[in-house]
């Protein structure tokens, strides 16, 4: 008898058990969960590479749209490379060449401890540290000059952590765009973060007062600065604006990108 | 067999559906019908995992020791939940982003092991097949009519497309913010609910107790 008929024996013989003999039980327990285990991360292995290219698509996509340079007939990635990514060390404001760009978020996306840092204060419910280093990307005009800055915010809401881009002007104090790209606010209340409307209300404001003080705020009524540095909060979304106005305080404050645009206003970032 | 594979079918969109008769699946159907569209790809894949792992579970009906069948067929419902959680990853990102969590949460949904324990585990392959399709319609048929009524009052719009201009948007609509949240799914539930037995009165339950007069002195 050949091996092959031995190991058929062997098989028909589990099969014909009585369905509730202790082997039986183990042999099907065991055999199912080897089938099932290959066949989910085969699924899972194959369909990695386009299901990380649409996530990167989706953020790549996110960021021209907060530029205000997205367009449906352009391949996002062609539009994309207009932008020169930078990664940024937040404690002092300047770039650093100590990580590879290409490879940062893969970084950021493991919560690597060789970016993060604890913080005490978390007014944007960071979990109790921030990344100590981000990947910004700068957007140059056609004679070369910097137009805009891409920086990546985030912040927790009323259900989730907000993940988005907040896009401003070259002087590092005008507001140009902001959107998030991944949220679990409630639709039709909180994820009216993501309506047009609301995220054009955005555009002109301005960070800072005339005294150099974060005035930006998301409220019900104007601060007492003025228009300039007040979006309206969200109707019905109380917690969601709250953690909005948070989060880009939180980043745009000495704790977050302060440095960053104090370097960008007195015009040393080229 | 007492039953033709088209009536497998047509039976649980309203005389044996799921939802309205056997109340099962309620959780599900509360999260995911604040929009249409959302809830079509719920019900197209609560279809297609609770129609192929009838299948599967019904081929190895023979075969499972009824100590660890329940076990049994929670695997192959999970995986079959994965694989269309990552297809849905890979190939509608966008939806996929929307419905987040709760195609993992297909998993748990009653329907898919109800008709694995109640029909797929005495029935053959094809037919248990048709009869988890045609309970995945029943399902997707009250998603789809559930959503109509929430994103229309709730949002204004129907598939995405503006049909009540909202005041958000500077129309005149002002919407109605209950509807988007799942507890009014509930009342909207219960009140087909009312309407389909009142329709079908042989639909409705008999009562567990039984009201008694007590005599005067």
């Amino acid at each position: 008898m050949s091996e092959a008929n031995e190991n058929k024996g062997l098989i028909r013989r589990f099969l014909d058990a009585p369905p509730d003999s202790v082997g039986k039980t183990v042999f099907v327990a065991v055999a199912l969960c080897l089938v099932a285990s290959m066949v989910v991360s085969a699924a899972a292995v194959a369909l990695r590479p386009i299901q990380d290219e649409n996530k990167l698509r989706d953020k790549r996509i996110n960021i021209l749209q907060v530029a205000g340079v997205y367009d449906e007939n352009t391949p996002v990635n062609e539009a994309f490379e207009a932008f020169e990514p930078h990664v940024l060390d937040l404690s002092t404001g300047e770039f650093t060449e100590a990580f590879e760009t290409s490879e940062f978020d893969a970084l950021a996306d493991a919560k690597d401890p060789s970016i993060m840092r604890p913080i005490d204060e978390d007014p944007a419910g960071l979990g109790g540290q921030m990344q100590a280093y981000r990947l910004v990307y700068l957007l140059r005009d056609d004679s070369g000059a910097l137009d805009k800055v891409v920086l990546p915010i985030e912040g927790y809401g009323l259900w989730s952590t907000l993940y988005g881009f907040i896009a401003l002007e070259e002087n590092g104090n005008d507001i140009y765009g902001l959107q998030f790209y991944q949220h679990g606010e409630t639709p039709g209340l909180g994820a009216e973060v993501d309506n047009p409307r609301w995220k054009a209300l955005w555009r002109g404001k301005k960070l800072f007062a005339e005294d150099g003080d974060l005035a930006i705020t998301v409220a019900k009524t104007p601060p007492p600065e003025g228009t300039d540095y007040y979006v309206d909060a969200l109707a019905g979304a109380t917690l969601t604006s709250r953690g909005v106005d948070n989060l880009v305080r939180f980043w745009m404050g000495q704790a977050g990108y302060g440095s960053f645009l104090e370097h960008l206003q007195a015009g040393e970032v080229n | 067999m007492a039953q033709t594979y088209r009536s497998q079918l047509i039976d649980p969109l309203v005389d044996d559906n799921p939802i309205t008769l056997q109340v099962l699946g309620i959780c599900s159907a509360l999260a995911v019908t604040s929009s249409m569209q959302v809830a079509f790809v719920m019900a197209l894949a609560v279809t297609l995992v609770t129609g192929f792992s009838s299948m599967f579970i019904s081929m190895l009906r023979n075969q499972i020791p009824s100590s660890i069948r329940i076990i049994v067929q929670m695997v192959v419902i999970a995986s079959l939940v994965i694989l269309v959680d990552q297809l849905l990853k890979a190939y509608a990102y966008e939806i996929s982003k929307t419905l987040s969590v709760f195609v993992g949460l297909i998993i748990t949904n009653c329907i898919v092991m109800g008709r694995a324990e109640a029909f797929a585990m005495k029935n053959p392959p094809i037919a248990s097949f048709v009869d988890g399709v045609g309970n995945g319609l029943g399902y997707g048929l009250l998603l789809m009519v559930v959503s109509v009524i929430r994103e229309l009052l709730g949002s204004g719009s129907l598939w995405g497309v503006t049909i009540l201009e909202t005041v958000n948007n500077g129309g005149w609509y002002i919407p109605n913010g209950l509807l988007l949240l799942p507890p009014s799914a509930f009342f909207v539930i219960g009140l087909i609910i009312w309407a389909v037995r009142t329709w079908k009165p042989e639909q409705v339950e008999e009562r567990e107790y039984q009201i008694q007069t007590v005599e005067d002195h």
